[in-house]
């Protein structure tokens, strides 16, 4: 395959077609922050950490770094004031929901997120989706998904899959950045198994 | 009905149908649209078919229940043939007398016209209507002609001869140049130039390409596709067809809105009746091309109007849109090449293969070429459906077509482009409408949606109303847009009930940079305008909400309190007997007063006071004046002599 | 409502996953409602994940996953609507019905929704009840309009 070359913050990459601007970035040790990202998973573009700027035929746009396709004589940015504002106000709206979730704190020291900006949400997911994605095509179980949308989406189990695969599985609990899914999955367990026959699970 | 397989049968066919239709009968059309119907033309439509049975004129005069040609307000339409004479706001116990007066006896029922509200005059024929009058209706001007279930009147009025012109007497090359020189731009909202979209798919390395007519129509104020969907299908069906032709996709879909049932039913009803008549199917009109039509209904989701998320829904998925650095016209449905346009881009597409882009490109501007339909809605006086040509000013849309404001109250915005456009000024209503002025002035084009505000309107509230529209709304992947708005409401709805703050607009602002520029697609990029549009030119509202906690609209129900100016009450009691807090004290000859602590301000006791006395006020931003001592209510009636 | 018609909606559809919505809305249509034996049985025949179909059945608001009343009423909230007022017909109606949008009340008679559009923007507020719409509603015409539900 023909190389493709382009330039990420000053520095000349060659690429291969197909490539992402995030895989070429790490190609030549420059790091951009993810945090909906994993190796075994398909690309989501859901947390828009990796936001970076590319310019292309004059143009100068803002992408993210997991889905871009890597195109030649594109010239990208991975830092730059706009991005690094992007990237504060994305953990500062995070950080509303996961204050102290350990995959938020060293960016938000390195971005100067402030995690009382916000108000405190309820719900301490972060919809990352990598117990949806992970369940779906990497165990292909379809134990966990997500129902509804917008503010109200969520991520729930399936009790009768759940309760055939989960317990002996929890390969998608070392993935979630807050401690949501672990929360979810025990709540799930409770509503499904109550301990002993009696009166029906409230909820 | 054997299929119709060649230009010439096609052709013997329509003058067979012209030829058993006298010009000279009467005929009753009645407009059997969503809107007309909600108003009650369903019993109209009966009333003509049962009184026209009771006279035995059946055999001389015709009903047609005909598509929407776009003045709701004034519906249930009745218009009548040949003379073509327009009654309107028709009523089941008008009928009797339009059947004996009008079309016995050649009278015109006076009551029923269209009256002009400033100058009292009187219009009896369509076109001498100012609504209609000033519009050039091209696209929406056959929705009366015809019956959307009738394929013959269709054809009557000339149907599908763009697709025979294009299918034996053009290559599919020479189709898409024509519409390229057209310079048709798309009329669903992004105004992406037709030609090259159609252009891109066609050129796509993939054998298998889809094209799809996008009838979500989700825009809040937007009815313009209900109309043509529902009263003209069989234009939306040719245009898709010239369409897949000029690509070379032979699957076509038509993705609907299942809040809009009457559509849904017409198209069905088409789709079956184009594939009878080999419209439709394989070797249309003896051509070779083969090409057929499925139709998906949408399941109530805004989000599945943006193109990549209605392919997605396509593909029976949960309508999340994709990230379009490919586009959709190279990687659509399924990977596909798919051409998404809307269902107004369609319609203009047979009559551009008929008439030529020469003519086409006669109405409009430089840029924007064509007419376009709005839906001219909200604080204005006749509403409905307007076709224009682009370049013509809002000012001309909103007084010369659309009468004005009601009430004889200040135009203060005009909204255009749905939750993701903007609200125009009264400083800026000369300017020329199109795809690039709309959008340098804040707004954008969007599906045509134009909704008048007035002085009561609290531009405020607009902007909360569409965050609040696009929360709902969003799918929710994206943290810009799920969290970002979530906080933007968050701040409006504040502000609206006055626990506004300093640096709210500021934040406000900041929260608008990371939607607008890191969103995954346009719901969440354009979400901010309203917010940016209405800050724009309306700061000294936000300011006041903040700073003074007033709505200067008097509007926003936290910040206004009802008053009953003392001097002007005359105790007649209509308002204490109907407000339904039971706040209001007084009695016979006794001054009401409004109890503050039990008033729910519903605003009933302001719509109720007579307007002679128009003792009920609204107060904002400052103090409820303290009620006058008890000893100081009653009214002594002056006695005749002293007046 | 039984296997069998869940399974002659699903072949009339081919059977094929892409139809998925299709058949969810033609069920819903008949049903008035989608449980979760249903979603089950379409899980089953059409080979799709159920996580797929429950997002699908609670991302568009055309689906319930609860009984809904006999009689829905949507109000719509869209743009030209809320410029004439709909906000007030709609606290007017929960008033009357004593439930909100999304519940249902207790004797399963009303049910109320709000919609964003139903298309009739000229003649707003907009209420629409079991496919008929009342338009120029004002809060003072709801109470003779729900009257005649039983």
């Amino acid at each position: 395959m023909s190389e493709i070359l382009l330039q990420i913050d000053g520095k000349e990459v060659g690429a291969t077609e197909g490539m992402t601007l995030l895989e070429a970035a790490r190609k030549v040790g420059i790091s951009i922050p993810t945090l909906c990202h994993h190796e075994k998973l398909e690309p989501y573009g859901g947390c828009r950490l990796c936001t970076v700027e590319v310019e292309s035929r004059g143009w100068t746009k803002l992408v993210v770094a997991c889905v871009y396709p890597v195109e030649k004589n594109l010239v990208v940015r991975t830092r730059s004031e706009k991005v690094d504002r992007i990237r504060k106000m994305i953990l500062e709206l995070l950080l509303a929901h996961a204050p102290d979730a350990f995959a938020l704190q060293d960016l938000a020291k390195e971005y100067g997120a402030d995690k009382d900006r916000f108000e405190k949400e309820a719900s301490f997911c972060i919809h990352c989706g990598l117990c949806v994605r992970y369940c779906a095509e990497v165990k292909k179980k379809n134990a966990v998904g997500f129902v509804d949308r917008g503010t109200r989406r969520e991520i729930s189990f399936i009790p009768e899959i759940a309760a055939k695969e989960c317990w002996n599985c929890k390969e998608c609990f070392p993935l979630c950045p807050t401690e949501a899914l672990q929360a979810a999955f025990v709540l799930t367990k409770a509503l499904f198994s109550p301990p002993h026959p009696g009166p029906e699970p409230r909820g | 009905m054997a299929r119709l397989n060649s230009p010439e049968k096609l052709e013997k066919v329509r003058q067979k149908i012209l030829s058993r239709r006298d010009p000279n009968t009467p005929c009753i059309s009645i407009c059997a649209g969503a809107g007309c119907i909600a108003s009650g033309a369903g019993e109209v439509i009966a009333a003509f078919k049962a009184e026209i049975e009771k006279q035995g004129l059946q055999a001389g005069v015709n009903t047609r229940e005909t598509g929407c040609p776009g003045f709701c307000e004034r519906g249930p339409v009745v218009v009548i043939y040949p003379e073509e004479i327009c009654y309107l706001q028709v009523k089941p116990e008008d009928v009797p007398e339009i059947v004996s007066q009008t079309i016995k006896e050649k009278k015109v029922v006076d009551r029923l016209l269209y009256v002009d509200p400033t100058t009292g005059e009187k219009a009896t024929h369509e076109s001498d209507i100012p609504f209609y009058k000033n519009q050039v209706r091209n696209i929406i001007g056959s929705n009366i002609k015809i019956d959307p279930k009738s394929i013959e009147d269709y054809l009557a009025i000339g149907g599908y001869s763009a697709l025979a012109k294009g299918l034996s007497r053009m290559s599919a090359e020479e189709v898409l140049e024509e519409v390229k020189k057209s310079n048709l731009r798309g009329r669903g909202g992004g105004g992406f130039p037709t030609g090259r979209k159609w252009e891109e798919s066609r050129n796509a390395p993939d054998e298998i390409k889809y094209v799809i007519v996008n009838a979500d129509e989700g825009d809040p104020g937007a009815f313009m596709d209900r109309a043509l969907l529902e009263g003209n299908p069989h234009s939306i069906l040719e245009g898709l067809t010239i369409g897949a032709y000029a690509i070379g996709a032979h699957e076509g879909f038509i993705y609907v809105r299942q809040e809009y049932p009457i559509a849904v039913e017409n198209v069905a009803i088409a789709i079956k009746q184009a594939e009878e008549y080999g419209f439709l199917g394989r070797n249309i009109l003896g051509s070779g091309f083969d090409f057929t039509v499925q139709v998906h209904q949408g399941a109530g989701a805004f989000v599945c109007g943006e193109s990549s998320a209605l392919m997605t829904a396509l593909e029976g998925r949960a309508g999340e849109p994709r990230p379009k650095y490919i586009h959709t016209a190279v990687k659509g449905v399924w990977d596909r090449p798919s051409v998404l346009n809307n269902v107004e881009t369609w319609a203009n597409v047979p009559l551009i293969i008929n008439k030529g882009a020469d003519w086409f490109t006669q109405f409009g501007t430089e840029r924007s070429k064509g007419t376009k339909i709005f839906s001219l809605v909200g604080k204005i006086n006749n509403t409905g459906l307007v076709e224009v040509p682009m370049g013509i000013t809002l000012r001309d849309i909103i007084y010369k077509i659309g009468g004005g404001i009601p009430g004889g109250k200040r135009f203060k915005a005009v909204q255009t482009g749905g939750p993701s456009g903007g609200c125009i000024p009264e400083e800026l209503l000369d300017l020329e409408v199109g795809f690039d002025e709309l959008t340098k002035a804040g707004s954008m084009m969007g599906s045509g949606g134009m909704i008048v505000m007035d002085e009561d309107t609290c531009m405020v509230d607009v902007a909360r109303y569409f965050l609040n529209f696009l929360t709902d709304e969003s799918c929710g992947k994206c943290v810009p847009c799920r969290e970002g708005i979530r906080q933007m409401l968050k701040i409006l709805t504040n502000i609206t009930k006055g626990k506004g703050r300093e640096g709210d607009i500021e934040l406000l602002e900041e929260l608008s940079e990371v939607a607008g520029d890191a969103s995954l697609c346009a719901l969440g990029k354009s979400a901010p305008n309203p917010f940016l549009s209405t800050l724009r030119y309306f700061r000294d509202e936000y300011e006041a909400h903040i700073k003074q906690k007033k709505c200067p609209a008097l509007s926003c129900k936290e910040l206004i309190a009802y008053h009953i100016d003392p001097n002007k009450c005359q105790a007649c009691m209509i308002c204490l007997r109907q407000c339904p807090a039971e706040a209001i004290a007084g009695g016979k000859n006794r001054i009401h007063v409004i109890e503050q602590e039990k008033c729910t301000k519903c605003g009933t006791c302001f719509e109720v006071c007579p307007p002679r006395f128009g003792a009920v006020k609204k107060i904002s931003g400052e103090p409820v004046p303290s009620p006058i001592p008890e000893d100081a209510r009653t009214i002594v009636r002056k006695s005749k002599e002293n007046e | 409502m039984d296997n069998e018609r869940i399974d002659q909606i699903i072949d009339k559809h081919q059977c094929e996953a892409s139809s998925l919505i299709q058949v969810l809305l033609e069920i819903q249509s008949e049903n008035h409602w989608l449980p979760k034996e249903a979603l089950e049985r379409v899980s089953e025949k059409l080979q799709v994940p159920l996580t797929r179909i429950r997002h699908i059945a609670t991302f568009y608001k055309a689906f319930s996953l609860v009984p809904k009343g006999r009689h829905e009423i949507h109000i719509c909230m869209g743009t030209a609507c809320h410029v004439r007022g709909a906000t007030r017909v709609l606290d007017t109606v929960q008033d009357l019905t004593g439930i909100k949008p999304g519940e249902t009340d207790l004797e399963l008679k009303f049910s109320l929704e709000t919609v964003n559009c139903l298309g009739c923007c000229a003649l707003g507020p907009v209420m629409e009840i079991g496919g008929k719409t009342h338009g120029k509603m004002a809060p003072a015409k709801t109470a003779d309009v729900l009257k005649n539900y039983e």
